[in-house]
């Protein structure tokens, strides 16, 4: 078990509502972003002067730009519905972490000075100042948000917590207060193509080293092309897919089905990354740039369709963002949307019957799958609304035996967030991104000890990193999180594959 | 008295002024203002007529709430409804001569009355029971609760208890049509209504009574999920593309 320097939250059978405790998690804040950050994505370096002026000019500026923000300042009622569905109330039990809480410290201020109420009567209507100890809270707990968009499902209005908490984040970047795991990251995309700084050299030397390591396994020649000019599909993937476990295993699933589909594709340096972190800070015009470089890779590399591996809100960017960021998409195969996931290219090949699985190769596991928040509630795959639900379960049960799902109250549109998204996924975060982790990790732990369940899969980096972390604070294995295509590489059956048991019937089919 | 019928005369003016007035002002607000990306929160209706039916079923049914938190779902329903058949009942005072569907809901008007209280008498329960809610409410949502908890009550006692002479109040109203003050009765119950109405109908535009018109403008419940299909651009968006692209 991880030691930790806080209270890990118990696991219980039954969920349950905490009692409010005012203030526990008001000390919880990540790094301030340093000026060398700063400058890179066009924000001030520190703290501006006058920067209480200058930030409720920017809240002004937003407001009149992002409908979204203007009707949620105003429609709330406080009627109570988001207070208990947020993950990180849940884990925490701090009443700014309840969806209102969160939203209310914008809320506070936007009283004061834009509404006719709150200039004349704040005491009345919870109007406040914007003082250094509001900006103080403002830091602290719009980066305890993972922006999951939970609370929205439950909104009578359908106030959206992630919009004012982006709208925060951005009004804050704008007067110098950044912060640094975002903001460096972003940095990093815009210097070196992804979010982990790995150069080109040191990518190419990774596919070779996956193409040795599927030869080795299987006896097929499986490519993992990277800069391939002509190559019919270009695929942009998380760069977390490119080294960690069990991130990697999902890529060698990746070739291995493009191998199958016997389609070319190619990864590139240009667009080495899935991820858009412009989101989480909220910042239209960095997620505009970072959106960019995947249109200038497709031009480049003159590629016909454009797939995305697995990542939960790169599939938000992608799906619902990257027509309007970075479209018209009109000079790529019109048979085929702008752009695909991973899951609906598998998913296509299953329903053609051109992918042979030998499912008992994850007889070692019995698996349940996580519902990205990002790809649940903020996206879609295939042509139905919730096939972001149904592809994904489809696969696995395409390639494992043993799936059960965890309760309904915690998945499709309701499921809880792994607790390390909307940019939190940084240790000098860790306790919240542990307590925000108990809601998931207590269904998991339910259907663990009910249906025997070992493995859960997911479909978003985040949600990997984040459990690979987390679930040993709670006595859990790290390698208890898995990648979807990853179960689809180890049932794939490859053509010419050598397998013992298998052999004679690709001998009859070669035949 | 006359001086009185005046006042409420002017007030109602007012009322109605700012009402629509404010309304319509906050409604342009929303209008005008873009909606960059698309945010609807899904599984999201693919096409306009489902989100049509979407609306449709938040504003008649409150369906995101009753998948959120069955209590506050029964009573803030019974409250809005009871509060449209109140609305209803209401017309009459309004137009001449009465359709016979006015007709037919007067009953059911009084029912509607009842059910507001009760549907309010919860939500208020809830903000002093619940811990969190308690948390969340100010000054101001107790004031509008008990606004609305009083114009229920005086009207029901109205109903019930010391009955107005209703042919005179609808005089009085259909004569600011055309300008003209009649004698409203200068009963309590009715002055104390009558104001409170009022007032409710000047503070709408400039409080949370514009969740009303919030839940059409809002985006993860109005918009269509076709962004892959269909381009859904910005115009500010569109102009700082062209600016970046003159570089």
């Amino acid at each position: 078990m991880a030691k930790a320097d806080f209270q890990v939250p118990e696991l219980k059978q039954y969920a349950e509502i905490p009692t409010i405790e005012p203030g526990v998690m008001a000390h919880s804040a990540p790094f301030k972003s340093k000026e060398e950050f700063q400058g890179a994505l066009g924000f001030p370096g520190t703290l501006v002067d006058d920067w209480q002026p200058k930030a409720i000019a920017k809240m002004g500026d937003l407001l009149s730009r992002y409908r979204s923000l203007r009707v949620y300042m105003d429609s709330c009622v406080k009627c109570g519905s988001c207070t208990d569905k947020c993950h990180y109330y849940l884990g925490t039990k701090d009443p700014k972490n309840m969806p209102v809480g969160r939203q209310d410290l914008m809320r506070k201020v936007y009283r004061r000075y834009f509404t006719l109420a709150g200039r004349f009567f704040p005491k009345l209507v919870g109007a406040e100042d914007f003082t250094e100890e509001v900006l103080d809270d403002w830091y602290s707990y719009f980066h305890q948000c993972s922006q999951c968009r939970r609370c929205s499902v439950f909104c009578p209005y359908g106030i959206d917590t992630a919009e004012i908490s982006m709208a925060a984040r951005e009004i804050m970047d704008s007067i110098g207060v950044g912060q640094k795991y975002c903001n460096e990251i972003i940095g990093k995309v815009y210097k070196i193509g992804n979010n982990l700084g790995l150069p080109g050299p040191a990518l190419a030397d990774t596919l070779e080293g996956l193409e040795e390591d599927v030869f080795d396994d299987t006896g097929v020649e499986v490519k993992y092309p990277l800069d391939q000019e002509g190559a019919e599909i270009l695929l942009v993937t998380p760069s977390a897919d490119f080294f960690a476990e069990p991130h990697v295993d999902g890529l060698i699933g990746y070739g291995k089905v493009f191998h199958e589909a016997g389609v070319s594709w190619t990864l590139s340096t240009h667009a080495s990354e899935a991820a858009n972190f412009g989101m989480f800070i909220g910042s239209y015009e960095n997620m505009r740039r970072v959106a960019m470089r995947i249109r200038e890779a497709a031009i480049k590399l003159k590629v016909k369709r454009i797939v995305f591996g697995e990542c939960g809100h790169a599939w938000r960017v992608a799906y619902s963002f990257l027509n309007t960021l970075a479209g018209p998409w009109d000079f790529l195969d019109p048979r085929y949307p702008v752009p695909q996931h991973i899951c609906e290219f598998t998913y296509g090949l299953i329903q053609e019957g051109k992918l042979r699985f030998d499912k008992t190769q994850n007889d070692d596991m019995v698996l349940t799958y996580h519902d990205s928040c990002n790809v649940a509630r903020a996206s879609r795959m295939g042509d139905r609304p919730g096939g972001q639900f149904d592809i994904p379960r489809a696969i696995i049960r395409a390639t494992c035996n043993h799936f059960y799902d965890m309760d309904e109250e915690t998945i499709r549109d309701r499921t809880f967030c792994c607790g390390g998204g909307g940019g939190l996924l940084t240790d000098d975060l860790m306790e919240i991104r542990v307590k925000g982790a108990q809601p998931r990790v207590e269904a998991l732990n339910n259907v663990m000890q009910e249906k025997g369940v070992t493995h859960m899969a997911a479909i978003c980096a985040i949600c990997k990193s984040q459990f690979t972390k987390v679930l040993p604070y709670y006595g859990m294995e790290m390698d208890q999180i898995v990648s979807v295509h990853q179960l689809v590489s180890n049932a794939l059956v490859l053509t010419g594959q050598a397998d013992d048991d298998e052999e004679d019937t690709v001998e009859d089919e070669a035949a | 008295m006359s001086f009185l019928s005046s006042v409420y005369a002017y007030l109602y003016y007012f009322a109605a002024f700012v009402l629509i007035a404010g309304l319509i002002a906050k409604i342009v607000q929303y209008a005008r203002t873009p909606a960059p990306l698309k945010i609807p929160t899904t599984p999201a209706p693919t096409t306009r007529s489902g989100v049509a039916f979407r609306i449709t079923r938040e504003v008649v049914f409150f369906e995101s709430l009753f998948r959120g938190n069955k209590w506050i779902w029964i009573f803030g329903w019974m409250f809005h409804f009871g509060l449209f058949l109140v609305t209803l009942r209401h017309l009459r005072y309004f137009v001449d001569p009465v359709p016979a569907p006015l007709q037919f809901i007067q009953p059911f008007g009084v029912y509607g009355g009842i059910a507001m209280v009760i549907g309010l008498a919860g939500l208020w329960a809830r903000r002093l029971l619940v811990d969190r809610v308690r948390y969340i409410t100010s000054l101001s949502d107790h004031l509008i609760l008990g606004l609305l908890v009083a114009i229920g009550l005086s009207g029901l006692m109205m109903r019930f208890v010391l009955h107005t002479d209703v042919v005179r109040v609808k005089e009085f109203f259909q004569g600011l049509y055309v300008g003209q003050i009649n004698q409203l009765p200068a009963d309590p119950f009715l002055l104390l209504h009558l104001f409170l109405v009022a007032a409710l109908m000047i503070i709408f535009p400039y409080s949370k009574l514009l969740h009303m018109p919030g839940l059409f403008f809002s985006p993860t419940r109005n918009q269509v999920d076709n962004p892959r299909e269909k381009r859904h651009i910005a115009p500010w968006a569109q102009r700082m593309e062209q600016e970046q692209e003159a570089q």
